[in-house]
């Protein structure tokens, strides 16, 4: 194969790579082998990948040839693809961290569902992306195994906790990525990174298999540098599973429909609504540039625009740092050395109290301690109602302003992110700071609301890329990913292409 | 405080009024754990009955098992409780390596069933004793940890722990009883009477084992003292480990004693857990209650709320079996008992063995006699509750049946009771072994009869001429001669027909 053959693969799209695959131009092992290439080019420079599977991948990209060398059916419209698994989703045998030096060394011993699903589909796992530990973060620092530098600009983070997965995708290492999203982990990298990420309706990706954060703000979801991909991704993982209480017992959306109907239709006939609450303050002049080139584009494309009101989304933070938090420091609680993973100061001697708190304190980072702290505090006796409990009616309140929002728009706009991509090491010394940057994406995860990061260019001021977050009522994806088709459409009408196309080559970054 | 320190019983309740609370774990006899597939089956080689779930891997989630709800709700029921239109699993965080993910999904402030009542018959009382119940909820078990080394399997001085995760996630059912007052005296009685009347009412459900010698089915007894007559509650002490009827009885008795000997010295009751020792009938001091404390209680995210349908509740209802003490109206009358033999019956413990029994073929009194004479006994000498003798209905019955059949006699059988308890097998293989059968060969017997007249030729003559209480005397003779093991009807049978005289 030449070395314009695998450039071309590593560029293509899933859908296209699918294609391809399944029409017998390229094999799957040939379009994993260009990706794990491209993986050992680039990835020591980016460090997008905790674990890469070589022998894992082209096995299964083997078992895909041969099957369709069978005359069999293709498994999925997505089988022989590659795909990128954030490391915080389970896969038997293969290392699972979640970015913490509490597990290092750990090996599921199980599948999780979206794990079932992607090698039943005949997806190709490559390997297992970085991320925030235990997905607490929005830079990618907070990773017990090192940062994930934005393919954009070396020195700037991919944003987090999904930037291993969002890098991957933007650096051209796979085409296919899967993220987890609590507070805004799969939008706010995709802004950062010029690609496209969705967070499903809670409830609509079984979490089984998905070590948690915050369960009941936790979401999986697909991210692609396409919407179309990131559809076709949507579709093999959703779906209901007995095995998660909180999965949604009802048959998945039909998105690729959607898409499809998105690409070849405009907009007209479409309420598109702008949360007053989130342009203001805090928000880059180069984003809400760009943001306010969407919208007029989406007037363009016939959409009918209106500004709703949202006026509790400004408690929408305060809420999200004490309903997470407690969470968190009851899920982590399992980590104490008694069965998996690190075990510290166990010297024969050491009681078992001891040897918990000695990996505990030494095995999880400052950020997971903070939020274990804080959620601690907040559910104690004499403060769980002043805490917990007010934070709950404020998740509430939010979920009305959602309510009535729809009621006057069919999707509601807003950036993804209020800034571009940063600095590494400008914000890791005040977590104020870190988490004002999913000042836009948490209101949705309160609301259990599907939503996603479609890319709207780049910003005047940075160069660097900027996300549109659309979001849509609770299963409501159809109409979320039309929206996002038409507009990624026109973007590549207006400008001959996604806006990943414009990332650096990375040639000769090692 | 020493045993001779102890106040006497008498004399405690004469000075102070005991209040009692029980709090009555269940595990739930369902196929599989609380919230995952894994078998709930007592026993098993350690940590065999564990998957990703009850060994809270990364990653895995709870789901609920229905069957431990419907069992849950049939328990609420048969207590009189409501059920809850909706309510949610609550996780209680803290950290202990037997609990694998660190906290225990149990419910907090919405049970599934609350507001209920018992009532319960009590030696001592005309009328049955109302016990209300608070709440019943639903929770998981932990694992067992084994600690090894140091004194009597505690953890301090332990040199190392085993955990044992088979029982992790065990579905459990809480029963919890408002304070029960104004039982004086007879507090001791009554709790044995309330845990008794609940281990029938689910066995009777078929929602559990309920062996409390296997811990399916555990006690702890909260117990305070307030002056006599003064009203109110003291400060309270729960005692654990109190693992049969007998040790409930026993261990409200200690606590009555143990409180009201700190108290009148001018003492305060330390607020704490204690647990129960069966060898001495004492209770210990454990972990301190005085600084309560704080579970941190938040809704189990992971778990989406149980919302029972009321057509599924009222089909519950109707389904269930006919309660234990209803039942025994019935059998009372089948049996031809009296009051006193059935309430003795009660008190022992003993109404399901005698069913049992009688259901292996036994006639009523026969069982009876059995379970509450000779068994019984043998229960009180060797400590232990009648149910857990090593000898089953089916057992007594066999045995019963050869006393009919004529092959054992009262004696012999009490021998064979004797080496089935010993573990030495089934009946007629301690028959075998023993030679015990009755020698009911007239060859045999003919031979000692005629010994034994030819020895007491006067009395010989007495019989002769129509003295019959004199044959006693012959009979005497042979049973001695056969070591007990002849059929004393037959031998006074063939001592008249020898003589020739007509009984």
């Amino acid at each position: 194969m030449s070395e314009h053959r695998v450039g071309d693969l590593i560029r293509m799209t899933a859908a296209d790579l699918a294609s391809a695959i399944h029409g017998g131009q390229v094999s799957a092992v040939e379009v994993t082998q260009a990706h794990l290439d491209r993986i050992a080019d680039v990835d020591p420079a980016i460090h997008a990948f905790l674990h890469i599977s070589v022998d894992g991948a082209l096995a299964a990209a083997r078992a895909v040839d041969e099957s369709l060398a069978a005359g069999e059916r293709p498994a999925s419209p997505l089988a022989g693809v590659p795909l990128a698994l954030k490391d915080i989703v389970v896969q038997k045998g293969v290392p699972t961290t979640a970015g913490s030096k509490i597990l290092e060394g750990w090996r599921p011993p199980y599948d999780a569902t979206v794990t079932t699903r992607l090698l039943d589909a005949g997806v190709v796992i490559l390997g297992k992306t970085n991320l925030d530990e235990f997905a607490m973060g929005s830079s990618t620092e907070n990773s017990a195994y090192g940062p994930t530098r934005n393919p954009w600009d070396l020195d700037r983070i991919p944003g987090g906790s999904g930037g291993g997965s969002a890098a991957a995708l933007a650096a051209f290492e796979a085409p296919l990525a899967i993220g987890t999203d609590t507070g805004g982990s799969i939008r706010q990298p995709a802004a950062l990174t010029g690609t496209v990420g969705a967070k499903p309706t809670y409830g609509g990706v079984s979490r089984f298999g998905v070590i948690a954060m915050a369960s009941s703000l936790d979401q999986v979801g697909p991210c692609a540098r396409t919407v179309l991909d990131t559809a076709l991704l949507h579709e093999v993982i959703a779906g209901h599973d007995p095995r998660d209480s909180t999965s949604i017992p009802q048959p998945a959306p039909q998105v690729v429909d959607a898409v499809r109907r998105g690409q070849a239709e405009d907009l007209s006939g479409l309420r598109v609504g702008v949360v007053k609450q989130l342009r203001g303050s805090g928000y880059q002049p180069g984003v809400v540039a760009s943001f306010d080139a969407a919208v007029a584009a989406m007037t363009r494309l016939g959409a009918e625009v209106v500004e709703v009101d949202c006026p509790h989304f400004a408690y929408g933070l305060a809420a999200y740092y004490l309903i997470m938090p407690s969470e968190v420091s009851s899920n982590l609680a399992r980590f104490d050395a008694m069965r998996y993973g690190l075990r510290l100061g166990d010297d024969g001697e050491a009681s078992a109290e001891a040897v918990m708190t000695a990996t505990r304190g030494r095995g999880f980072g400052a950020e997971v301690k903070r939020r274990i702290i804080l959620g601690t505090y907040a559910l104690s006796a004499g403060y769980y109602d002043a805490y917990y409990g007010s934070a709950q009616k404020v998740r509430t309140l939010i979920s009305r302003d959602f309510a009535s929002a729809f009621a006057s728009a069919d999707v509601l706009v807003s950036p993804s992110s209020p800034v571009t991509a940063f600095g590494l090491g400008e914000k890791v010394d005040d977590p104020m700071a870190m988490y004002l940057n999913d000042l836009a994406t948490i209101p949705g995860s309160l609301a259990g609301i599907p939503a996603m990061s479609v890319p709207s260019g780049l910003a005047g001021d940075t160069g660097l890329p900027v996300g549109l977050q659309v979001m849509a009522p609770a299963l409501g994806e159809a109409v979320m990913y039309r929206v996002a088709a038409t507009f990624e459409a026109d973007y590549i009408a207006r400008n001959g292409g996604i806006v990943a196309r414009s990332a650096p080559e990375l040639d000769g970054v090692r | 405080m020493k045993l001779a320190d102890l106040m006497d019983y008498d004399e405690a309740i004469g000075k102070f009024d005991p209040a009692l609370g029980l709090e009555v774990h269940v595990e739930l006899s369902t196929q599989t754990k609380m919230f995952c597939p894994c078998p709930t089956e007592f026993g098993g080689e350690p940590n065999t009955h564990v998957c990703p779930v009850c060994l809270a891997l990364p990653g895995a989630l709870p789901v609920v098992n229905r069957t431990a709800v419907e069992s849950a709700i049939k328990i609420g029921l048969a207590l009189n409780c409501e059920i809850a239109q909706w309510c949610r699993f609550a996780r209680k965080n803290y950290f202990y390596p037997d609990m694998p993910k660190n906290f225990q999904t149990s419910q907090y402030d919405e049970p599934i069933a609350f507001d209920g009542w018992l009532d319960v018959e009590v030696e001592g009382y005309d009328e049955p004793v109302r016990i209300e119940i608070e709440r019943a909820h639903m929770e998981e078990d932990t694992g067992k940890s084994l600690h090894v080394g140091g004194s009597a399997g505690r953890i301090h001085g332990a040199e190392y722990s085993l955990l044992d995760y088979n029982r992790a996630g065990v579905p459990l059912v809480e029963i919890v009883t408002r304070p029960i007052m104004g039982t004086r005296e007879n507090a001791p009685a009554v709790a044995r009477a309330y845990v008794a009347a609940l281990r029938d009412l689910l066995r009777a459900l078929d929602v559990s084992d309920v062996r409390m010698d296997q811990g399916s089915l555990r006690c702890d007894v909260n117990l305070s003292l307030a002056p006599a007559g003064a009203g109110g509650l003291g400060t309270r002490t729960e005692t654990k480990n109190v693992n049969s009827l007998r040790s409930v009885d026993r261990a409200v008795r200690h606590e009555i004693s143990r409180q009201a000997s700190i108290l009148v010295g001018g003492g305060r009751i330390k607020q704490e857990t204690r647990h129960f020792e069966e060898a001495s009938g004492t209770t210990r001091p454990g972990r301190s209650k005085e600084t309560a404390e704080d579970y941190r209680y938040f809704p189990e995210p992971d778990l989406v709320p149980i919302a029972p349908a009321r057509e599924w509740v009222e089909q519950l209802r109707v389904g269930l079996p006919e309660m234990p003490w209803l039942r025994r109206a019935t059998q009372q009358k089948a049996w031809g008992f009296t009051d006193l033999e059935m309430r003795d019956l009660v008190a022992a413990d003993a109404v399901e063995l005698v069913e049992q029994t009688v259901a292996a073929g036994a006639t009523p009194s026969e069982a009876k006699s059995w379970w509450s004479a000779y068994l019984g006994a043998k229960a009180n000498e060797a400590g232990v509750a009648l149910t857990e003798l090593s000898i089953t209905p089916k057992q007594v019955a066999a045995i019963c049946a050869m006393v009919t059949g004529g092959q054992l006699n009262a004696k012999l059988a009490r021998q064979v009771v004797d080496g089935v308890l010993a573990g030495e097998g089934e009946p007629d293989q301690v028959v075998a072994a023993r030679g015990l059968a009755v020698v009911s060969d007239d060859s045999a017997l003919q031979a000692a009869v005629d010994a034994a007249l030819a020895a007491q030729p006067a009395v010989a003559d007495r019989i002769r001429g129509g003295n019959l209480q004199a044959v006693g005397a012959i009979i005497g003779a042979v049973m001695k001669a056969t070591r007990g093991s002849a059929d004393a009807a037959r031998v006074r049978e063939l001592v008249l027909a020898t003589l020739g005289v007509q009984g």
